[in-house]
C-alpha cells in the first residue's frame, strides 16, 4: 500500500503542476510533494524488515488477461525506489533554482518521471514493468523537446526512437512469455522460463538484452547518448544520466538474470567484453573532450559499461557492486551535471578552453566540486570506490585480462576528471571567471547533501550492501 | 586499546576545523590547531608504544565492506612496524608543522595549508596503521590526493597545476597495480587482513607463481608511490609544492610508503626470490639514475628531489636483498636528514626572497649561520660519513648487498660516490664563495625565525645521532632497531631458513665500511677541489653540451613518455571521437534506421490491392503457423515411421 502511495504522490503533484494555471503558487506543492514522499519512504524503509507486506500492493488490473497491478519492494527495489525518491527530490530543488520558462510544468514533468521510475522499480508484473519503463521516457522527452535548444528536438527524437525500438523487442519477449506461462507475474515466470526449449531461451535473451543495453547504454548501442546528454537541457540530462540509465541496469538484474540465465552463460563473455570495451573507449574519448557536458556524458557512459559487465559476471560481488554503484553513480552524475550548469550559468561557457581560475573567485564551488569529483574517480572513503572496487574485482575474477583492461579506466578516469577540474578551477583567472560570485545557500542546499552522501556511503557502505545482500544471495543461487 | 583510533582522529579533527573554518579562524589560531593535532597524535603514539606488549594488537572499529565471503574491517593493527612508522610520521610531521607556522605565515592560504597537512597526516597514519590491505589502500590513495592538493597549492601557476596532475596520474598507474595485487590476494587467500594472509602464506612454497604475481603487482604500486623507475618522473616536478610539503611528503614519509608496504608483506616477498631480484635491480638502477641527474641540477630543491629518488632506490636495493630492516633503517635516517635538508633549503629560499637557483647564491655561510651549520650536518649525514646517521643505514644495506652480489655492491658504491659529490657540490656552491645574487636579494638576506630554525636544530641532532639505534655487529654494540623489529620477520624466518642467517666476517665488514667511507671522502675532496673556493659556478643552461646535456635534461625521459603515451592516447581519443563514433558506429545505426525505412516502403508495396497476392501470403502464413505448432510432432512421427 505504501508503495502505491509513493507512486501516486508524485503523480498527483505532477499533474497538479502541469495543469496549474497560476505562475507563482506552485512552490508549496513542490515542497509538500517532496516532504510527503520522503516521509512515506523513510517510514517504509524503517519498517521494511519487520513487515514486508506493508509495501506490497496487489490488485487485478486487466482481469480478462489476468494481468495484475502488483507492486512490491524487496532488497533491490527499496534501494532503487529510495534513489528515485531522494535523487529526484534533489533534482526538483535544483531545477527550481534555475531560470526556466514555465517552471511549474517543468517541475510537473519531473514529478511524473519520478512516479514512473518508482513504478519501474517496484513493478512485480512484466506488463506493468513495461508500461512504466516506457512511460518514464515520455516526460523526459517532452522536457528535452520544449526546454532544450535548437538541435534538441532532433537529437532527443533519435534517442526516443532508438530506445523505443529496443523496448519493442522486450515487449515481444514479454508477450511470448505471457502466452507460454499464462501469467505475467515476474516471480512465477521464473519457473516458466526454465521449461523453455534451449533455442528459444537464446532468442529470449537477446530480445530482453537489447532493450536494456540501449537504455543504459552498452557499447556499441550508445551513439544516442553523447548528443542527448550534451544537447538536452540540464533537468533532462540529470534525469537521463542519474535515473533513466539505471532502469537498464535494473532491468538486467530484475528481468534478464532470472529470465535468461542460460543466454548469459552462452553470451555473457561477449557482452562483458563489449561492455569493457565501452568502458575504456568512453574513458579515452572523455580525455580530449572540451565541452563539459560531453565530457561528463562519456564518463557516464563509461561507468555504465562497468555496471553491465559486473552484473553479467553473475557473481555476488559483481551484482552487489553494480547495485551499490547505481546509487553512487546516480548522485555523482547528477552532482557533476549540476556543477556544469552552475559553471555555465556563472561564466556563460561550457568550453574548457575558455574557463579557468575559478578557485580564486568561487572557492566554495571548487571544494564541493573536488569532493564530487573524488567520488566520481573512486577515491577510497567516497561512494565511487566501493562500487568500482567490487565491480572490478568481479570482472577480474571472471577474466584476468578483462579485469586489467577494465582497471585502465581507473587511470583514465583520473586523467579526464582532473583535466576537467584543472581547466575550470586552476590556472590563471580566465576572462569568463572574472568577477563571478561564489555559490550561495541555494546551490549549497543541493551540493551539501550530495557531498554528505558521497562520503557517508563511502565510509559506511554496509548501510546499502546489507539491504541488498539477501536479495543478491537469493538471485545468485537462482542463476547458478 | 581502542584509543589507538585517536592517533588518526586528531589530525582528522584538525583538518575539519581548519578546513571548514578557513577564513573564519584567526590566523594566529591556525598553526596551533594544526600543530596541536599533530602533536597530540605523537603523544598517543608514545602512549601506545609504552603500553605495547610485543604481540600485534588488532582493533576492528567496524565492518567496512561485507560482501558474500569477503569481510573487510575498518581495522587498525599496532605492532613494531606500525609504531616505528608512526613515530617517524607524527614526529617529523610535528616538526614540519612547527616550521610551516613560520614558513607559510605570509601566504593567504595559511589555514588551507594546515588543513591539507593534517589531512595528509590522517591518510598517512591510516596507511601504516591499517590492519588490512584495503585500509592501506585508503591511505595509499589518500596521501596521493593530499600530495596532489599540496603540489598544486599555488595552482594559479599552470605549470604547478600540471605537476600536481602528473603526480596524481603516475601514482594512479601504480595504484592499479596495487589494486590488482589486492584482487589476487582475495582470490587466493579469501581475506585481506594481514595476520590471516600471512598465516596462510606460510603454506606456499618459495617461488610459487601466485605469490610472484601478487608481489609483482603490489610492487608496481610501490614504484608509483616511491618514485622508482619507470614511474619516478613525477617526484622532481612535485617540488612545485611549498617546501615543507617537499620535506614531509616528498622526502620523509609518503614516498617511503612503498618500502613500508614491502616490509609489511615481508613473508610474501621472502617467498618470491624472483620479485626480490627484480626489486633490487630496479632500486639500484633508480639509485644510479637519480644520482647522475643530481650531479648537474642547479635548482636547490631539484638536487634534493633527485637525491630522494636515488636514496629511495637504495632502500629498495636493501629490500631486494632481503635486508628488510636495513631498508627500514634507511627510511628512518633518511627521514631525519632529508627533512632537514629540505627545510634547510626552504630557509635558504626564504632568505633568497624565493630564488631557488644555486648559481645566484654563494657565500651564505656567514649570513644564515644556523641554516648553514644544520645543512652541513645533513650533507655529511647523507654522504655516509661516520658517526652521522646516514653512514650506519647505508653501510648496512651495502654490506647485505655485498653478500648477495658483488657487482651490485660495486655499483652501489659508485652511487655513494656520486651522492657525496653532488651534495657537497650543492653545499659549496650555496654557502661558500661570495654572494652572486642581486643587490636587492643581498639586502634582504636574513636568518629565518625561531619557528623555522628550531625544527632544523632538532632534525640536525637526530641526523647526527639517529644512526645509533643500529650499530654494526663488528662494534659489539646493540642493534636496537633489529631487536625491536625482529618479531615482524618471524614468518619470513619460518618460510625461508636462510633468512637473516648469512653474515660476512668481521674483517670483511670492516673492509666494506672502510671502502664506503673512503669513497665518500674522495668524493668530498673532489667536490672541494672543483667547487670549494666558491669561484667555480655551474654554467648557464644553454652552455651545457654533449653527454652532460643528456643528463642535465634528465635523459629526456619526460619527452620519451610524451612520445610513447601522452601523444598516442590523445591521438586515439580524437580518432575515437571523430572517426569511430561518427563515421562507423553511428553510421551503422543510421543505416539500420534507413534500412527499416526502406523495408517499410517495400512492405507498403505489398499492399497492392490484388486479392490473389493477399491469399498467397495468407496461405503461407497459415502454413508457417501450422508448421510451428505441429512441425516438431510431425517430424518425430516421420522419424518413428522411418525407424519402423
Amino acid at each position: 500500500m505504501l508503495t502505491l502511495l509513493l507512486l501516486i504522490v508524485p503523480l498527483i503533484a505532477g499533474l497538479f503542476l502541469l495543469l496549474n494555471k497560476s505562475k507563482s503558487n506552485f512552490t508549496t506543492v513542490v515542497y509538500m510533494g517532496i516532504a510527503v514522499q520522503l516521509a512515506i519512504f523513510v517510514y517504509g524503509f524503517l519498517n521494511f524488515k519487520k513487515n514486508p507486506y506493508l509495501l506490497d500492493f496487489d490488485k487485478v488490473w486487466l482481469s480478462d488477461f489476468a494481468i495484475r497491478f502488483h507492486l512490491g519492494l524487496d532488497g533491490l527495489s527499496i534501494l532503487m525506489v529510495g534513489l528515485a525518491v531522494v535523487l529526484v527530490s534533489l533534482i526538483l530543488l535544483a531545477v527550481k533554482g534555475f531560470k526556466y520558462e514555465n517552471m511549474s510544468r517543468l517541475l510537473g514533468l519531473i514529478f511524473i518521471t519520478q512516479s514512473a521510475l518508482i513504478g519501474v522499480f517496484s513493478a512485480k508484473d512484466i506488463f506493468l514493468f513495461y508500461f512504466f519503463f516506457e512511460l518514464a521516457l515520455v516526460p523526459v522527452y517532452l522536457i528535452a523537446n520544449f526546454w532544450g535548444g535548437e538541435n534538441s528536438s532532433k537529437i532527443t527524437f533519435k534517442m526516443l526512437i532508438y530506445t523505443v525500438f529496443g523496448s519493442l523487442f522486450m515487449l515481444v519477449s514479454f508477450v511470448f512469455l505471457y502466452m507460454r506461462g499464462q501469467s505475467s507475474d515476474i516471480d512465477s515466470l521464473k519457473v516458466t522460463v526454465t521449461l523453455l526449449p534451449n533455442a528459444i531461451k537464446q532468442v529470449l535473451f537477446w530480445g530482453l538484452f537489447l532493450a536494456f543495453a540501449i537504455k543504459m547504454p552498452v557499447f556499441p548501442f550508445h551513439t544516442w547518448l553523447p548528443d542527448a546528454y550534451s544537447q538536452s537541457p540540464t533537468p533532462a540530462t540529470m534525469l537521463l544520466s542519474g535515473l533513466l540509465s539505471k532502469m537498464g541496469v535494473y532491468g538486467l538484474i530484475r528481468i534478464l538474470l532470472p529470465f535468461a540465465p542460460d543466454g548469459i552463460s552462452n553470451y555473457g563473455g561477449i557482452i562483458i567484453t563489449l561492455a569493457i570495451i565501452g568502458l575504456v573507449y568512453g574513458s579515452v574519448i572523455a580525455i580530449k573532450q572540451s565541452q563539459i557536458k560531453r565530457l561528463i556524458a562519456y564518463s557516464s557512459f563509461a561507468h555504465m559499461g562497468l555496471m553491465a559487465a559486473a552484473v553479467l559476471t553473475l557473481s555476488v560481488s559483481g551484482m552487489q557492486g553494480a547495485i551499490y554503484q547505481m546509487i553512487a553513480h546516480g548522485f555523482n552524475a547528477v552532482g557533476l551535471f549540476y556543477l556544469a550548469k552552475i559553471i555555465f550559468d556563472k561564466t556563460g561557457s561550457r568550453n574548457l578552453t575558455e574557463l579557468g581560475g575559478m578557485t580564486q573567485t568561487a572557492p566554495k564551488l571548487s571544494i564541493l566540486f573536488m569532493i564530487v569529483l573524488l567520488g566520481s574517480i573512486g577515491l577510497p572513503l567516497t561512494n565511487g570506490f566501493i562500487g568500482e572496487f567490487l565491480m572490478l574485482k568481479s570482472v577480474f575474477d571472471f577474466n584476468v585480462i578483462l579485469g586489467v583492461v577494465a582497471g585502465l579506466s581507473v587511470i583514465f578516469g583520473a586523467v579526464y576528471m582532473l583535466r576537467f577540474f584543472q581547466k575550470t578551477m586552476f590556472g590563471p583567472l580566465s576572462e569568463s571567471a572574472t568577477g563571478i560570485s561564489d555559490i550561495g545557500p541555494k546551490e549549497l542546499a543541493i551540493l551539501i547533501p550530495i557531498v554528505i552522501i558521497v562520503i557517508l556511503t563511502g565510509v559506511f557502505p554496509n548501510l546499502i550492501l546489507n539491504v541488498s545482500g539477501t536479495f543478491v544471495n537469493t538471485l545468485n543461487h537462482l542463476v547458478k | 586499546m581502542t584509543f589507538i583510533a585517536l592517533i588518526p582522529l586528531f589530525p582528522l579533527i584538525g583538518f575539519l576545523i581548519n578546513g571548514l573554518g578557513f577564513g573564519k579562524i584567526s590566523k594566529s589560531a591556525v598553526p596551533w590547531i594544526g600543530t596541536g593535532a599533530s602533536l597530540l597524535s605523537f603523544v598517543c603514539v608514545l602512549f601506545a608504544y609504552f603500553n605495547f606488549n610485543e604481540t600485534p594488537l588488532v582493533v576492528n572499529l567496524f565492518d567496512w565492506i561485507s560482501v558474500a565471503g569477503l569481510k573487510v574491517g575498518f581495522s587498525f593493527q599496532l605492532d613494531q612496524l606500525s609504531i616505528l612508522m608512526l613515530f617517524v610520521i607524527t614526529g617529523v610531521g610535528t616538526l614540519i608543522h612547527i616550521y610551516s607556522a613560520g614558513y607559510m605565515s605570509h601566504d593567504e592560504g595559511y589555514g588551507k595549508f594546515f588543513a591539507y597537512l593534517n589531512l595528509f597526516l590522517f591518510s598517512m597514519i591510516l596507511l601504516v596503521l591499517g590492519g588490512n590491505y584495503l585500509m592501506m589502500f585508503i591511505g595509499w590513495e589518500g596521501v596521493g590526493l593530499c600530495s596532489y592538493l599540496l603540489i598544486g597549492f599555488w595552482n594559479k601557476n599552470t605549470n604547478y597545476a600540471n605537476a600536481a596532475r602528473k603526480a596524481f596520474i603516475m601514482n594512479r598507474i601504480g595504484d592499479l597495480g596495487f589494486l590488482i595485487g589486492i584482487f589476487l590476494i582475495i582470490q587466493n587467500f579469501g581475506t585481506l587482513e594481514y595476520l590471516a594472509v600471512f598465516e596462510k602464506a606460510k603454506a606456499f612454497h618459495i617461488g610459487d607463481g601466485i605469490i610472484v604475481a601478487i608481489t609483482m603487482a603490489l610492487f608496481v604500486g610501490a614504484m608509483g608511490k616511491s618514485a622508482q623507475i619507470p614511474l619516478f618522473t613525477w617526484l622532481p616536478d612535485a617540488m612545485a609544492g611549498p617546501t615543507p610539503v617537499s620535506a614531509l611528503i616528498h622526502a620523509a614519509t609518503m614516498v617511503t610508503s612503498g618500502i613500508y608496504m614491502i616490509v609489511r608483506s615481508n613473508v610474501l616477498y621472502t617467498l618470491s626470490p624472483f620479485t626480490l631480484e627484480f626489486i633490487a635491480w630496479i632500486g639500484l638502477a633508480t639509485a644510479l639514475l637519480g644520482a647522475t641527474i643530481g650531479l648537474f641540477q642547479n635548482d636547490i630543491k631539484k638536487v634534493l628531489a633527485y637525491s630522494t629518488v636515488s636514496q629511495l632506490g637504495y632502500m629498495f636495493l636493501g629490500l631486494g636483498v632481503m635486508a628488510y630492516s636495513s631498508g627500514l633503517f634507511h627510511v628512518i635516517t633518511h627521514a631525519f636528514f632529508k627533512a632537514l635538508l629540505f627545510l634547510g633549503a626552504g630557509s635558504v629560499i626564504h632568505a633568497m626572497s624565493g630564488d631557488q637557483d644555486i648559481r645566484n647564491m654563494g657565500g651564505l655561510w656567514s649570513k644564515i649561520k644556523i641554516t648553514a651549520i644544520t645543512f652541513l650536518i645533513g650533507t655529511v649525514a647523507i654522504s655516509g660519513i661516520p658517526p652521522f646517521s646516514g653512514f650506519f643505514s647505508k653501510d648496512e644495506i651495502l654490506s647485505h648487498v655485498y653478500e648477495h652480489n658483488k657487482i651490485m655492491w660495486t655499483l652501489g658504491l659508485l652511487g655513494s660516490f656520486m651522492t657525496a659529490f653532488y651534495m657537497f657540490r650543492l653545499f659549496f656552491v650555496t654557502f661558500r664563495g661570495s654572494f652572486r645574487g642581486t643587490e636587492e636579494q643581498r639586502h634582504h638576506l636574513h636568518e629565518s625565525p625561531n619557528s623555522m630554525t628550531t625544527p632544523l636544530i632538532v632534525l640536525a641532532l637526530l641526523s647526527a645521532i639517529g644512526g645509533f639505534i643500529g650499530f654494526p655487529e663488528v662494534f659489539h654494540l646493540p642493534h636496537r632497531l633489529n631487536e625491536f623489529l625482529s618479531p615482524i620477520f618471524e614468518n619470513s624466518r619460518l618460510v625461508n631458513s636462510s633468512f637473516g642467517t648469512v653474515h660476512v666476517s668481521h674483517n670483511v665488514e670492516l673492509i666494506l665500511m672502510g671502502s664506503s667511507v673512503l669513497v665518500a671522502v674522495v668524493a668530498i675532496a673532489l667536490a672541494y677541489m672543483v667547487f670549494g673556493n666558491g669561484k667555480n659556478v655551474p654554467v648557464a643552461d644553454n652552455e651545457v653540451v654533449g653527454l652532460k646535456k643528456l643528463v642535465y635534461n634528465k635523459y629526456f625521459i619526460d619527452e620519451l613518455y610524451n612520445r610513447l603515451f601522452v601523444g598516442p592516447i590523445s591521438a586515439i581519443s580524437v580518432f575515437f571521437a571523430n572517426i569511430v563514433e561518427n563515421k562507423i558506429i553511428d553510421k551503422a545505426v543510421e543505416s539500420v534506421g534507413a534500412g527499416i525505412n526502406f523495408s517499410s516502403k517495400k512492405i507498403k508495396e505489398l499492399q497492392v490491392g490484388v486479392t490473389g497476392t493477399y491469399i498467397l501470403f495468407m496461405t503461407l502464413g497459415i502454413l508457417l503457423l501450422v508448421l510451428y505448432q505441429f512441425g516438431p510432432s510431425l517430424l518425430s512421427a516421420f522419424n518413428l515411421l522411418q525407424n519402423k
